[in-house]
């Protein structure tokens, strides 16, 4: 059933401490769909994009891009950010053991209500942050990005934990462990500790507030 | 990966089984589990077949054990639960020490056990706060929240750190608890005191001692409320009674453990039937259920909560002056050839370890039976039959926690 | 309590003289009957009918092939509990075999303890164990795609290793 190569991780997913750190998210999405991708190097995806334009973002053109200019006027984009900013649902997904500490972080003493941040919402279709709890297992890494691709635009992303930014713990010697989920989604806001103190995790909430009223709009 | 291996996965996701059964993919990311997944088949609203499909979180923890040493296996070995991190330490400990041939001194043995029993309440409010989430009573999320903070302040002035305090170690405690409670932490804590039972912290609350038996007693009183609100209200009842009973006879065929086992009328617990380190010197109950439906699992666990307070202040009052540790350890110590066994009784149920060691400075093999793992075919064997929305109810019945369960 | 362990290895061994290939009583560590493989399910019915030892709690397969004394062999253990004799439940009892490392293979116990399905499964994904009349020996914590060898294997070396 299964070949006798060593590549027990495709090519999408390779990882390794001292080996390169690379995700195609195109692969990803389409290993998703029926048609077939054959397992690629680690050397010629990179060779192909680059490591840093793995998560490129294509630039509008045509009536998109006045559309694009539009929504970046000043007063426009400051409102929409706003807007944006003050009510954020995350997707509710708990990847592994930091949940524990994300739900301490909703518990009266903390209170991110005041913030807009309301608790997990059950449908995808209406969160607006994806919050990756954790380790992120080779098993997990496919429903996550799944998750993440159903998720309406704009979407932000939070890695909460160490196993979530690099491993963590697992960084060596763990057959099973991705490390670091920026191999498979664009992240924003990195939150240290194993688990973060829900101080911290409410740091990183403000500071993703602050991201997204400042940054531009897509 | 081939085009027919990946058929494979995403035949599982969805479908049509023929007879008008459906089969559905339940997880790992619904509201009602979260890592981890259910294979359901149903035909209209009743579950047909049940097929846990767990292993979202498996990080490998007993291959990475043999790559580390005994004592820097101790962090990682706590990941699967850093709920109740105490708990899964606890075996591990008991089991080096056995191989090594020491004995903890007392002091310790009560520092353990304190530890322990409170991390066993903050698991248990964990538990009763998804609960009640899950069944429609968001107050109960909050409250138990809030009231875990208390004890979690607690763990993390003995033993430094929130939830991940990697506080056991063969051979004692790492540190000993300080005498004081900081001022700040006793303000705060007052506030919450005196809202719960009226009057304010008596002077001699400074002292941790006398502070651990003031937070007991608080909280035991604050149960009260909890019975008030939740497990005495009507819609917790008829959401929970006599859905998946579980006979005791089914109970030990599956081999299931924890409140599961004795909410279905086993009295079987490790603290009791099988004491280690200073439990035999404590007095205590073990609540048992009568039907083992999921009332009653909810309500043992609600009753241990009493005596895991009743414990912890008594241990605070019979704890000795004295060592916390035997000696300290170098960071790669040798422990002797051999094989041994140690049970405890973790949050949710009986957790062993089977430890090897070749007499080298990192074991030879680590093997780690969870109680969630062994509560798995409970989920398979209690959802059959059922319908679609007592899921919920039945699954966090069970306690089960999908990390530990994968390690 | 230990009287009560040594009874029980004293007359297995009066029982199943000749397939008792080693034990190791310790009962404060633990208590280890190593059996042969074809008497294994009449050891384990034995012991469950006439000890009360009702369920299983962890199998643990070992691969012994790095050991000091090497074995070329996987050694699958049995932990087992009872929940109707109490008198038994401070004692650790293990039932054990060794299996040929190159194609191990044994009788599934889920007819003597249905407890072991999710346990015998793991060890079947974690050193290659194939359990003869599992009825449903399938991958279970491993991800789908997993195509190398029994990660849990004394050969199998962890990526960044």
């Amino acid at each position: 059933m299964y070949p006798q190569t060593r590549t027990f991780f495709p090519g999408y997913i390779k990882t390794g401490i001292f080996g390169y750190r690379f995700a195609d998210s195109k692969n990803i999405v389409s290993m998703v769909e029926e048609n077939e991708v054959p397992p690629r190097k680690v050397d010629e995806t990179i060779a192909r994009y680059g490591v840093e334009k793995v998560h490129r973002v294509e630039t509008p053109r045509g009536v998109e891009y006045f559309l694009y200019r539009f929504r970046n006027f000043r007063l426009i984009r400051y409102l929409l950010n706003w807007g944006r900013m003050a009510s954020l649902f995350p997707a509710h997904i708990t990847t592994a053991c930091c949940s524990v500490e994300f739900a301490a972080t909703h518990s009266p003493r903390y209170d991110p209500e005041r913030f807009g941040w309301l608790p997990a919402t059950g449908s995808l279709r209406q969160s607006d942050v994806l919050v990756v709890e954790g380790t992120v297992t080779s098993k997990m890494a496919q429903r996550l990005r799944l998750v993440y691709d159903q998720m309406p635009e704009p979407k932000w992303v939070m890695a909460m934990g160490a196993c979530a930014i690099s491993g963590g713990l697992y960084a060596k010697d763990s057959y099973n462990v991705i490390q670091g989920i920026d191999d498979i989604l664009p992240v924003d806001v990195y939150v240290p500790g194993c688990p973060p103190n829900p101080s911290t995790f409410f740091q990183a909430i403000l500071l993703l507030r602050e991201k997204i009223l400042y940054g531009r709009v897509a | 990966m081939t085009v027919t291996e990946r058929k494979e996965i995403r035949k599982i996701e969805v479908y049509d089984v023929g007879e008008g059964a459906l089969k559905i993919s339940y997880g790992p990311q619904h509201p009602g589990t979260g890592h981890f997944r259910l294979i359901i088949t149903v035909l209209g609203d009743t579950v047909l077949e049940a097929e846990p499909d767990p292993g979202f979180v498996h990080r490998g923890e007993e291959k990475l054990a043999e790559y580390k040493t005994w004592i820097t296996n101790i962090p990682h070995l706590e990941r699967p639960v850093i709920l109740d991190s105490a708990g899964i330490q606890y075996p591990y400990v008991l089991a080096v020490e056995k191989l090594m041939g020491i004995e903890p001194p007392e002091r310790a043995k009560y520092l353990r056990v304190i530890m322990a029993e409170l991390q066993r309440i903050a698991s248990h409010l964990y538990w009763f706060a998804l609960y009640g989430v899950f069944l429609g009573n968001s107050t109960m999320f909050l409250w138990c929240f809030g009231d875990r903070e208390y004890l979690v302040d607690l763990t993390s002035l003995i033993g430094g750190q929130r939830i991940t305090h990697s506080y056991f170690e063969p051979g004692g405690v790492r540190n000993d608890m300080p005498s004081k409670v900081p001022q700040p932490l006793l303000k705060e804590f007052n506030r919450y005191y005196r809202m719960v039972m009226g009057n304010d912290l008596p002077a001699d609350a400074e002292q941790l001692r006398k502070y651990i038996t003031y937070v007991c007693e608080c909280f035991d009183k604050r149960l009260d409320d909890y019975w008030d609100l939740f497990f005495n209200n009507e819609l917790f009842i008829s959401r929970t009674r006599n859905v998946g009973i579980l006979k005791p006879e089914d109970a030990i065929k599956l081999g299931v453990v924890g409140t599961t086992l004795r909410a279905s009328g086993i009295k079987f617990d490790n603290r009791l039937n099988n004491p280690y380190d200073v439990y035999s010197q404590l007095k205590f109950e073990i609540p048992v259920g009568e039907r083992g439906d999921c009332y009653d699992r909810a309500i043992v666990g609600f009753k241990e909560m009493r005596e895991s307070c009743k414990i912890i202040s008594q241990a605070a009052e019979m704890m000795p002056d004295g060592p916390v540790k035997v000696k300290q350890h170098p960071i790669n110590i040798r422990v002797p050839a051999g094989e041994a066994v140690a049970r405890t009784e973790a949050a949710r149920g009986e957790m062993m370890y089977y430890v090897r060691s070749e007499g080298g400075d990192k074991p030879y093999r680590v093997k780690i039976s969870t109680p969630s793992f062994r509560l798995i075919p409970a989920i398979k064997y209690l959802l059959r039959g059922e319908e679609i929305a007592n899921i919920p109810p039945i699954y966090w019945s069970l306690n089960y926690w999908p990390v530990e369960a994968d390690r | 309590m230990s009287e009560n362990v040594l009874t029980v290895v004293t007359e297995l061994e009066n029982k199943f003289g000749k397939a008792l290939l080693e034990k190791a009583v310790d009962t404060r560590k633990l208590v280890k009957i190593v059996v042969e493989v074809d008497s294994l399910v009449a050891v384990a019915r034995f012991l469950r009918d006439n000890y009360g030892l009702d369920h299983v709690k962890a199998v643990t397969g070992v691969d012994l092939s790095r050991l000091l004394k090497k074995e070329d062999k996987i050694e699958v253990i049995y932990h087992l509990g009872s929940y109707t004799r109490p008198e038994l439940a401070t004692a650790d009892i293990a039932l054990s075999t060794k299996l040929d490392r190159k194609s191990p293979r044994m009788p599934s116990l889920m007819d003597v303890w249905p407890s072991v399905e999710f346990h015998e499964r793991e060890v079947y994904e974690m050193f290659g164990v194939v359990f003869e009349g599992h009825p449903d020996l399938r991958r279970l914590l491993l991800p789908e795609y997993w195509n190398d060898i029994p990660p849990m294997l004394k050969d199998y070396e962890p990526p960044g290793r």
